[in-house]
């Protein structure tokens, strides 16, 4: 496993933004002084003319995109989570969500995951913020493979979508030959009938290094892989409700508001099931390394194996 | 100006007073008092200044007008139906559950609104937006958008000042209407934004002070705005709140109250004694 490349997803939003621009010049790029961070730069470098920075100003980006958008262009608004979603948030539902205007937001540094900046940059709400909003279509995808086809579905899809990178460089697991990304449909990447363990983001790796190591242990799980939040693929959640009778949501996010309350949500009106969700405990994040950060918050294939094994007993 | 372009100006400017008061009194809801100190403003826009086509209201090439003091939609929608955009008869169907006028513009239920508002300092922001996106496109259409000058409390507005003139967006003129009420009372009382043109300087803007009440000093304030390259615009325009209707004058309590039967009465026919004298000249 040592060899397992690993990439953040904020570099395949970048990137891809960089391949999209080279066919479509309806594709403009907002940032807000974190075009380094956020890897807008990648496209700025590239086309500097297409790249506009707004300052440390979020709720004015958001509301020019907008009026970008109104004009018929196709702009990605960029910043950390916590600025986008959280600072900004009224922007996005009464300038972009209200009029249903095109534009893409791409929310970098998701999560515990930012590490050493800490809680005041460790956005665990940002799901719940837009889940929220009337139209808006909610992305976390888990690795580079994904990311890249994500932020191409994004430019294609009409109408507002909120994107959710991470700032860790984390596992590519997917193949890139043959990988098909659509809008509102999940993926099982281990099939089972024990358990069914549905993860977003960079929890999808961490799911799928439980269900390995489970499988050793004689419970096999169907692990599942949620990249849209919203809509939700309602039809694989009461698949594997049905077929499973258990299920566990993991996320990089509040279990408050998120992935674990959407399939809630779902399963107690339409198939109620037995659910465990993991995330983080309505608390704030601190400093420290990611991958430390990540342990003690219990968002790894450790803490999902416990967690399954205590809910199969 | 001719004589009788100015006529026809004062008649809509009237007709558009009358539409504030007739949907405002039919919604029992609604913002007449900047409505009507912006009603001057909305007849030359629509009267004069925009290049719109109602028959056409999403023309690629046209100018656009963002309300960034999105609750006097009244006005608005009285002079984009004056304008043939939809029946004036429908500004009756102000507010009322299934209308095309929603209390706040909606970009994608009215004909003529180019962006939806209501939340204030945004529409200011998507303006800039539209500006930028038409010197992306290589189009030379102009961006309009209307504040309120108790909006200018909102930081964002100045956010968006900033990138106007960081980018340096020729093609958008800022309106600030002037009336100095707010709902709470005085703006210079609640939080005083003064003074306004001196930092709107200091943003970066060409800026002229106008008389939000006379067509003529709109004129030139215009076309000095399509004169000046490579930095923004804004017309500070003095108004009366609640100008054209007697007792709504300079009064903060019609910021956001509709006149009930016998006010809505009064207010018509002083309205309409205006439109009469008007149309004698």
């Amino acid at each position: 496993m040592a060899d397992v490349k690993k990439i953040a997803t904020r570099d395949s939003y970048g990137n891809a933004l960089k391949e999209l621009a080279a066919q479509h010049d309806d594709l403009i790029v907002f940032d807000a002084d974190l075009a380094g961070a956020t890897k807008t730069g990648v496209f700025k470098k590239e086309y500097p003319d297409r790249h506009f920075n707004c300052g440390i100003a979020e709720g004015n980006m958001m509301a020019v995109a907008a009026g970008a958008a109104a004009a018929g262009l196709k702009p990605f608004a960029s910043t950390f989570a916590m600025f986008a979603a959280g600072r900004a948030f009224e922007q996005i539902r009464n300038s972009i969500g209200y009029p249903h205007l095109n534009v893409k937001i791409g929310a970098t540094h998701g999560g515990i995951s930012v590490g050493e900046d800490g809680a005041s940059h460790q956005c665990c709400e940002d799901f719940a913020l837009m889940r929220s909003i009337p139209g808006m279509t909610v992305i976390c995808p888990s690795d580079d493979v994904e990311a890249r086809a994500a932020v191409k579905a994004a430019y294609e899809h009409e109408g507002p979508v909120y994107l959710r990178f991470g700032r860790l460089a984390v596992p590519v697991f997917h193949q890139e030959e043959g990988f098909r990304f659509e809008i509102g449909k999940g993926e099982v990447l281990m099939d089972g009938t024990d358990v069914a363990i549905i993860a977003t983001g960079l929890m999808v790796n961490e799911a799928l290094e439980a269900g390995k190591a489970l499988a050793e242990q004689g419970i096999h799980a169907r692990v599942i892989n949620l990249a849209t939040i919203k809509p939700l693929d309602e039809e694989l959640v009461l698949k594997a409700a049905r077929e499973c009778g258990k299920v566990v949501t993991c996320e990089e996010h509040s279990v408050i508001g998120g992935l674990g309350e959407a399939v809630c949500g779902l399963l107690s009106e339409k198939c109620p099931t037995p659910v465990r969700r993991i995330g983080v405990n309505d608390e704030y994040g601190y400093s420290g390394p990611a991958a430390e950060l990540l342990k003690r918050f219990g968002l790894s294939s450790e803490h999902i194996i416990e967690v399954v094994k205590e809910f199969c007993k | 100006m001719t004589a009788n372009e100015k006529k026809q100006l004062m008649a809509l400017a009237c007709k558009i007073r009358m539409g504030v008061i007739e949907g405002t009194h039919s919604a029992k809801a609604g913002h007449p008092g900047g409505s009507l100190s912006a009603a001057d403003m909305f007849a030359y826009l629509y009267g004069k200044e925009l290049n719109v086509n109602p028959a056409d209201p999403k023309w690629e090439d046209r100018d656009r007008f963002v309300l960034s003091k999105g609750h006097t939609a009244p006005g608005l929608y009285a002079a984009l139906a004056n304008r043939g955009f939809f029946p004036v008869e429908e500004l009756l169907t102000l507010r009322h559950v299934g209308s095309r006028l929603q209390g706040h513009p909606n970009m994608n239920e009215t004909p003529g609104v180019d962006m939806s508002t209501g939340s204030l300092g945004q529409g200011v922001s998507a303006a800039a937006g539209m500006a930028l996106a038409a010197k992306y496109q290589g189009k030379d259409h102009r961006v309009y958008t209307l504040l309120g000058d108790g909006e200018i409390q909102e930081g964002q507005v100045w956010e968006a000042f900033m990138f106007a003139h960081h980018y340096k967006l020729d093609n958008l003129c800022v309106i600030i209407d002037n009336n100095g009420l707010q709902i709470d009372g005085r703006v210079g009382d609640v939080m005083s934004p003064y003074p306004i043109p001196e930092k709107l300087c200091a943003f970066g803007f060409e800026v002229v002070e106008i008389d939000g009440h006379d067509f003529e000093q709109m004129e030139s304030a215009f076309a000095k705005a399509k004169a000046t390259k490579g930095v923004p615009f804004a017309i500070v325009m003095k108004t009366i709140k609640g100008k054209g209707v007697s007792f709504m004058e300079d009064q903060a309590g019609w910021h956001g109250k509709a006149p009930n039967d016998e006010q809505c009465e009064q207010a018509m026919s002083e309205l309409r004694a205006q439109l009469a004298e008007v149309e004698a000249m």
